[in-house]
């Protein structure tokens, strides 16, 4: 059993925590007889690498591919052809049930269970390990104060009580639960108002950096992707079109990540810089 | 008017047939939640089982009950004269608004919810147990109400292939030509119906409110 902070420690291959895509296809298959053989693809030669630590922002429209790339990598979903490999391991060599154990997920929709209490929302996946109740109880009190919630008043609560920003801060809190060494995060702050967004984002770099875990950040916002990213891979059509730090994704001249710099406001680029 | 004049004059006869046309309400009930639950989960997980088994389902709803309790005499091993052929078929009668219910209730259960459980990593048979279920127990539980409510007026009709219950009084009332005798029979039927709508009704919404 892993217990908070010795992921690092028990890290013998050097690859722990890292995320590796090797020229990876990903079609829906023609669930139709006599459709297509080749259904449309979503993902066409995909190579990207994410290192220990880092949050890697994947930018882009709808349909780029973004959320299917983080759904290969906890084994929602299963390359066509090609590889992904998580702490040096293909997911297709893992038991998906340990694999996604060590991937924390926080989706938009955040996915709360409505019939549990925060308490048990955020200690789903240590119960799921095994953890004795009282190691449990205080791990998400500690979680539950990492996000920003008082223990006290909504450790007992449902949901449905609370706020969207609220039911995200738990969503995070949920995925930092046994400490996985990966974070996959798709959008997660993009159905709140704009005022709270900001907060959870500014929130979030501080623990992010605080954390030291690996993220994959979806967000299809440039000013998201910039504050946030250590780097920023822009898929564009299910193809990776850039890989640049939030510094030289500003300057790039490929035409697609103008498109998205110029999407900024007058100004902001600067105010960023 | 003294429509429980009959009723009064026999209470023990009434309290026997009351009973009788209980337990086969009951033991077909178990028998179609047992049965209709699991094939209800089974279609949300292989979708090629939908079209046959709603589809059988479908078929048996159709058949008009008293040509079922016919149709079941003549087959070997369930048939018969008696309650074990009455408790077949008010089985199958059931097993339609169960298995439809237990579908949609799964099929319903928000997809956030299905993809966080999936990606925390937990197995079908957690996601069953810890999350649909629970979830879905309301719209599971409406169909049973249902198929229980259908089941009590449909148990009247096994007393003419000799399995006793409160259908003995009302055919008797129609050979008679007696109105009291019909009542005795249809009073306690329509209250048993009228209790397993409110009390499954009750239950439903203690656990929607949960």
């Amino acid at each position: 059993m892993t217990g908070p902070g010795d992921n690092a420690m028990k890290n013998g291959s050097g690859q722990d925590g890292v995320i590796e895509c090797r020229g990876v296809w990903y079609r829906l298959e023609g669930d139709r007889p006599g459709a297509e053989p080749r259904g449309r693809v979503l993902l066409s030669d995909l190579s990207l690498r994410a290192e220990r630590g880092e949050t890697l922002v994947l930018l882009g429209r709808s349909g780029s591919g973004k959320t299917t790339t983080l759904k290969l990598i906890n084994r929602l979903l299963e390359p066509t052809s090609g590889e992904v490999q998580v702490d040096g391991r293909r997911t297709t060599d893992w038991d998906p049930i340990r694999l996604r154990r060590r991937i924390g997920y926080v989706i938009q929709e955040v996915g709360l269970f409505p019939h549990f209490t925060i308490e048990r929302n955020v200690g789903l996946v240590p119960q799921l390990e095994g953890w004795p109740p009282d190691r449990i109880r205080a791990r998400v009190e500690e979680l539950l104060r990492l996000v920003g919630l008082e223990p006290a008043e909504f450790a007992g609560r449902r949901p449905r009580e609370l706020s969207g920003g609220q039911r995200q801060r738990v969503g995070v809190a949920r995925a930092l639960a046994a400490d996985p060494p990966i974070l996959l995060m798709d959008e997660p702050f993009g159905a709140l108002d704009p005022v709270t967004r900001t907060e959870l984002q500014s929130e979030f770099r501080a623990l992010a950096a605080r954390l030291g875990k690996t993220i994959l950040f979806v967000t299809h916002d440039v000013r998201e992707a910039l504050l946030l990213g250590t780097r920023i891979a822009l898929l564009a059509e299910g193809r990776l079109v850039a890989i640049h730090s939030p510094l030289d994704f500003l300057r790039a001249t490929q035409p697609e990540v103008k498109e998205f710099v110029s999407a900024l406001g007058i100004g902001e680029k600067d105010f960023i810089l | 008017m003294h429509i429980f004049d009959y009723i009064l004059r026999n209470p023990a006869e009434v309290l026997q047939f009351t009973l009788e046309h209980l337990a086969l309400v009951a033991i077909a009930m178990a028998l179609a939640v047992a049965i209709g639950i699991p094939l209800g989960i089974a279609l949300t997980r292989h979708r090629a089982l939908h079209r046959p088994i709603l589809g059988a389902a479908n078929i048996i709803q159709t058949v008009p009950s008293l040509a079922l309790f016919g149709f079941l005499i003549p087959v070997p091993l369930v048939g018969g004269i008696g309650s074990r052929t009455a408790i077949v078929a008010l089985t199958l009668y059931a097993l339609l608004p169960i298995i439809r219910n237990t579908y949609a209730g799964i099929s319903g259960v928000d997809p956030a919810v299905v993809e966080a459980a999936r990606g925390m990593g937990m197995t079908d048979r957690q996601m069953l147990w810890q999350v649909e279920m629970p979830l879905s127990l309301g719209v599971i539980l409406a169909g049973v109400r249902v198929a229980t409510v259908i089941s009590v007026g449909v148990a009247t009709i096994a007393a003419a292939i000799g399995a006793g219950g409160l259908g003995m009084y009302i055919f008797r009332g129609v050979a008679m030509v007696n109105n009291q005798v019909i009542l005795a029979g249809a009073i306690p039927a329509a209250l048993l119906a009228v209790l397993a709508d409110v009390s499954l009704s009750w239950a439903e919404r203690r656990l929607a409110s949960r």
